[in-house]
């Protein structure tokens, strides 16, 4: 047999010795990975030479999805078309009155001299897989950097915010979703117009808003939804509801945690949102002062 | 070199057809493809590693066919398609073609339903040099369902591993018997 062979032929570094070089050599490309983000170039490389085998492995689906549409029901699709067309009876009432408030909004504007709003594009893609890596919350789109998706760009569906663009290859994007770690978010209460920043929890249909003092006007059942502060995600947009306060005297902070309002798992459809009006440059450095990343706005 | 035919050595001793390296490249690129599969939910936490698996194999039963830089190469690739950190999987997957090859002596002495158990310790072991890197990087542990994937790669081991041997099984002709 082939492994038998005697000591006195070559057979290269001890097996011992070729797990330590390839130990070390992807832990160097972790460290290098996690903390300085260097290795994006080769990434975005692999991830094209990956992107046909993708779609080989999408087609099964997508074919078992073209024939189940086929066979449709008639009844079915009348009491779809029955729905879609009273949501668009509701829809085009709705959006009546809110072409009078874009007036309006826009007179006021020019009487207050205020900046304009720039209006955003948008761009329909489809969530092609979520991604199987369980410590990451991500989903992949079909639209990449040649279809003009942007880093860091917010992405909604029909409930409000998914999440927003964290990586572009040319004919995909990885969206992290706002229930990722750490995945930061400046919202306001709709019912008070108090700021907070909204936190993902790493899991699934969760979120938390942290920093809030224990005293803060917040009940139950609040919607939050972006305030825009941060230049990323448009003004407006639902995120979550306040699902659960706990106050606890021992901490400063109380402990709120809220459901997400959009629903990433139960449809495929997606919205990328264009980039929004660009931020006023920064102060020079000397005179700003020392602001942390995840500090939150502070409540008025 | 003699084998002594263990207790549970259900397989004769099948002499099978020498292996191309175009054929191990082939089965390990199916694996990866199949991998890719858009699951979510219950089918995605059940989805065994097959590229590990494959990788398992090929390093117990031919260990000069396969060695680190294809674990290594792999493990990267599946890093990029998951999103997830660039060289988890290309370091679990170093880790776990040293197990396979550290004990490609002795897995193969015991029948396929025998080796599951080896199976079973080198895909869990994989799976935890992951989740350390994670905790590292600072995630949270994901839940004991996170383990399952050992479990039904370790149950897929055996037809994993038939369905690997099948065209390197020598054909014989009908005259010849």
């Amino acid at each position: 047999m082939e492994h038998t062979a005697p000591p006195f032929f070559k057979r290269g570094p001890s097996l011992f010795a070729r797990l330590s070089f390839f130990s070390l050599l992807s832990l160097v490309l972790l460290y290098s990975d996690a903390r300085f983000h260097y290795m994006e170039q080769m990434r975005r490389a692999i991830a094209v030479v990956l992107h046909p085998l993708q779609r080989l492995a999408d087609f099964p689906g997508e074919v078992g999805e073209r024939v189940s549409d086929f066979f449709v029901t008639q009844s079915s699709l009348r009491r779809e078309n029955e729905r879609l067309r009273h949501e668009n009876f509701v829809n085009s009432g709705l959006l009546q009155t809110q072409q009078a408030l874009l007036a309006e909004n826009e007179h006021l504007r020019a009487l207050l001299q205020m900046r304009a709003r720039i209006e955003r594009g948008s761009l329909a893609a489809e969530i092609l897989y979520s991604a199987r890596d369980p410590f990451v919350r991500k989903v992949v789109l079909d639209k990449g950097s040649s279809a003009g998706v942007r880093q860091g760009a917010a992405v909604i569906d029909s409930k409000g915010l998914i999440g927003q663009v964290h990586r572009v290859f040319p004919w995909a994007s990885e969206v992290s979703l706002i229930t990722d770690r750490d995945q930061a978010i400046p919202v306001q209460i709709v019912r008070n117009g108090l700021r907070a920043v909204v936190f993902g929890l790493g899991y699934d249909g969760a979120l938390e808003l942290r920093f809030m003092p224990l005293n803060a006007d917040i009940h139950n059942g609040d919607l939050l939804v972006t305030s825009g502060i941060d230049g990323t995600y448009p003004p407006g947009l639902p995120v979550a509801t306040v699902a659960n306060i706990e106050h606890n005297a021992a901490y400063p902070f109380a402990r709120i945690t809220c459901t997400p309002a959009s629903g990433v798992g139960s449809h495929r459809q997606a919205l990328v949102l264009g980039k929004g009006e660009a931020l006023p440059d920064r102060p020079p450095p000397a005179e700003a002062p020392k602001l942390r990343k995840t500090k939150p706005a502070r409540a008025q | 070199m003699i084998r002594t035919p263990g207790p549970g050595r259900a397989y004769a001793e099948e002499i099978l057809l020498p292996v191309r390296p175009g054929y191990v490249a082939l089965t390990l690129f199916m694996a990866f493809i199949l991998n890719l599969l858009p699951l979510s939910g219950v089918s995605l936490a059940l989805r065994p590693d097959l590229v590990a698996l494959v990788l398992l194999y090929w390093g117990i039963e031919h260990p000069r066919q396969v060695g680190f830089l294809p674990a290594f190469g792999f493990g990267l690739a599946v890093d990029v398609a998951d999103g997830s950190l660039f060289g988890q999987h290309a370091l679990a997957y170093s880790g776990l073609m040293f197990a396979a090859i550290a004990v490609h002596r002795r897995v193969p002495l015991f029948s396929a339903r025998d080796q599951v158990l080896h199976v079973f310790g080198i895909l869990l072991a994989t799976q935890m040099i992951v989740l350390l890197v994670r905790q590292a990087a600072g995630n949270e542990f994901p839940g004991w369902w996170y383990f399952l994937a050992s479990v039904t790669g370790a149950i897929l081991w055996p037809a994993v591993r038939r369905l690997l041997r099948m065209p390197l099984r020598p054909r014989v002709r009908e005259e010849e018997i």
